[in-house]
């Protein structure tokens, strides 16, 4: 299969930091993955993922996005992936719909394809009643599934989701779930992060475990189970690798 | 590029449409501070004019100077003069005690034997010059007695404005020399017989303003004061709705979008400054046609255009972009939104205080003056003051334009600068 994301020795030291956020991480994701970055809190997951999308700089090491890197290349690779962040990345006081043109449109889609591309979208995450009603007044699982189109308006190659089930109900996570798998056999590479572990072992076909910036284990969710002792889940396989032990960040 | 220029300018008015705190900020709040301050400032004549300031005299003298000085004050017609408090003719220290506790602005004692000790200063004085051209024989024999000078005492209210205090001084000083010249008249008409009156009130020597340049000779006014400079510290506070922008769109995680699609950031800021530029443009015109159409219902004078909108809109997009560059700065910098609004609010207090648009450049101390010169609202008011009082044209303001667009290239490189340096760390 062929590598879409290839990252070698990459560290991320932040200024006035005491340890690197992450640090000698070597991974390489191939095309049309759903990959899951796994780990505790302060772990480096969203500080990986900042840096494959160009949001930080890495301290050393390099990435190749689809064979570009993002020192020479760094608009032609926005135009392929897609963004989801942790916050609901959405202006509360405009609609849906207005804030899905804006950010279509900063893709340069226009007139009726994404108009259309917004409605088909809406319809298939159960929100296009809701389209013309402002953000504000939606409920957490609705902001996620409207944060989640933003990102792919523009059908990217790549997607990177942080935590994008965080905060919403079963029923908002299990379309989102769904969605991403339909996503994903219509060819889009998936990178996420989650602390969701079933979520994680029902969606991903491979999975790193990191911890301290570094990368413990992966492979695909049976293989971990396999590979740790006395595991029975991957909840058992995070635990054994990333200890008991609380991880309280400030 | 237009196209995400466009959606971008449309985003930024959306979001300002549905936002009414911010704008009752951006628009209603610049007129009532205009009309507020042209008002107080327009009526603080008035005031002198119109409403009586009560003034404590204590008399001493009880003779034809002290009334002299009595007519004077009541003569201004501002001055309500009292010599009685509690039905208690007022002495000294009852009038110093009253007014240093706030009760009177001022008071002025009059000194005992003031118009007598003055006629005899004055006598002697005229005997002695007579005597010198001979016409006053017996001067020499004259024994020259010791008078001592006299004091006219004024107390002033601590909390008096020194302009004020100033203003009072400067007309007592005034009217005891008018005084003193009469009795001097007076006395040279006594000694030398004259039937010829020399004590005439027709001033030789009188004023006159002279307007630079203005056709129709209409002499600047107060709202032509008052208008450019509260239109500039209602511009410049938009640094305030807008680096609040930048910073919910860094805190809300839309700048994280924003950042990684493919629109150069640069783009989205354009869309920001041409937004923002409109609404400067908006509240100037706005306040323009307060100050045309409502300000002379209001009884205050009418600003005078003609012939300068151009010039003065040309002007206003100027410093509407030095603020626009600041405000993004501020923004960029900021990490919340309580950081960003006092101080944006303070520092365009600052901007204004160092520009000139309370206490002119000229009367500010020395350094003031020079740092007043790095204040972009202090080049934007020399522009208005260019345009409106001194009728200058595009070539008259062309420093103050250059200096404005350089500032905010400044205040955009360095923000962008910033911004990418932080993403680099």
């Amino acid at each position: 299969m062929k590598a879409i994301i290839k990252i070698d020795n990459l560290y991320k030291k932040y200024k006035n930091a005491d340890f690197f956020s992450v640090q000698d991480l070597s991974l390489q994701i191939n095309q049309g993955e759903i990959y899951g970055l796994l780990g505790p809190n302060g772990a480096g997951k969203t500080t990986l993922i900042s840096m494959l999308c160009g949001l930080i700089m890495p301290t050393t090491g390099t990435f190749l996005i689809d064979g570009l890197s993002f020192d020479k290349n760094s608009q032609q690779i926005k135009k392929f992936i897609g963004v989801v962040p942790q916050e609901y990345a959405l202006y509360p006081t405009l609609t849906a719909f207005e804030n899905l043109v804006y950010f279509g449109s900063m893709y340069g889609l226009k007139g009726t394809e994404l108009k259309s591309k917004i409605n088909i979208l809406l319809e298939r995450l159960g929100l296009l009643p809701f389209a013309h009603k402002r953000i504000e007044t939606f409920s957490g699982g609705m902001k996620r599934r409207i944060n989640l189109i933003a990102g792919l308006l523009h059908q990217p190659k790549i997607l990177f989701l942080d935590e994008p089930t965080v905060g919403v109900d079963v029923q908002s996570r299990n379309v989102i779930i769904e969605f991403l798998k339909e996503l994903n056999a219509s060819g889009t590479t998936i990178i996420y992060t989650s602390h969701h572990l079933v979520e994680a072992a029902d969606l991903c076909t491979q999975i790193a475990i990191i911890d301290q910036g570094k990368i413990f284990i992966s492979g695909t969710p049976s293989d971990l189970v396999n590979q740790t002792e006395g595991a029975k889940d991957l909840e058992d396989v995070f635990l054994a690798l990333t200890g008991n032990q609380l991880r309280d960040v400030v | 590029m237009w196209y995400k220029l466009l959606q971008a300018i449309k985003k930024e008015f959306l979001l300002l449409k549905r936002d009414i705190g911010g704008l009752i900020t951006l628009f209603v709040m610049p007129i009532v501070l205009v009309i507020t301050v042209t008002l107080i400032q327009d009526s603080a004549f008035q005031v002198v004019s119109e409403t009586k300031i009560p003034v404590l005299v204590v008399d001493n003298d009880n003779n034809e100077i002290s009334k002299a000085i009595h007519s004077q004050l009541q003569e201004t017609g501002s001055l309500e003069i009292i010599n009685q408090i509690d039905d208690q003719t007022v002495t000294e220290e009852m009038a110093k005690n009253a007014v240093f506790k706030g009760k009177y602005q001022f008071a002025i004692v009059i000194p005992k034997d003031l118009s007598k000790d003055l006629n005899k200063k004055v006598s002697q004085n005229v005997d002695q010059i007579l005597g010198e051209f001979g016409l006053e024989t017996d001067s020499t024999q004259t024994v020259i007695e010791d008078i001592p000078s006299k004091e006219i005492k004024l107390y002033f209210d601590p909390a008096t404005q020194a302009t004020f205090k100033n203003g009072i001084i400067n007309a007592i000083d005034k009217m005891v020399a008018q005084i003193e010249t009469k009795a001097i008249y007076s006395t040279f008409e006594d000694q030398m017989g004259s039937e010829i009156s020399l004590n005439s009130n027709d001033k030789f020597i009188s004023f006159k303003e002279i307007v630079p340049n203005l056709e129709n000779d209409a002499v600047p006014n107060s709202v032509q004061h008052n208008v450019p400079a509260w239109t500039l510290f209602a511009i410049f506070f938009i640094i305030v709705p807008l680096s609040i922008n930048l910073v919910k769109e860094k805190n809300q995680g839309t700048y994280v979008r924003l950042i990684t699609n493919p629109t150069p950031n640069i783009l989205l800021i354009l869309g920001k400054t041409a937004t923002y530029l409109i609404i400067c443009l908006i509240q100037f015109y706005l306040i323009l046609a307060v100050a045309l159409y409502l300000f002379p219902q209001m009884g205050l004078p009418q600003i005078n255009v003609d012939g300068k909108l151009i010039n003065l809109s040309i002007l206003t997009l100027f410093a509407g972009l030095a603020a626009i560059g600041l405000g993004i700065l501020l923004g960029t910098i900021a990490k919340t939104q309580e950081q960003a609004a006092p101080f944006g609010s303070t520092f365009v207090v600052i901007l204004a205080a160092l520009g000139g648009v309370w206490i002119p450049v000229f009367a500010m101390p020395t350094v003031m003056q020079f740092i007043s010169k790095i204040s972009p609202m202090n080049w934007a008011l020399n522009g208005y003051y260019d345009i409106m009082l001194r009728n200058g044209g595009i070539k008259d303001i062309f420093p103050e334009i250059l200096s404005l667009f350089l500032f905010f290239s400044l205040m955009l490189a360095i923000a962008l600068i910033y911004d990418k340096k932080k993403r680099f760390v």
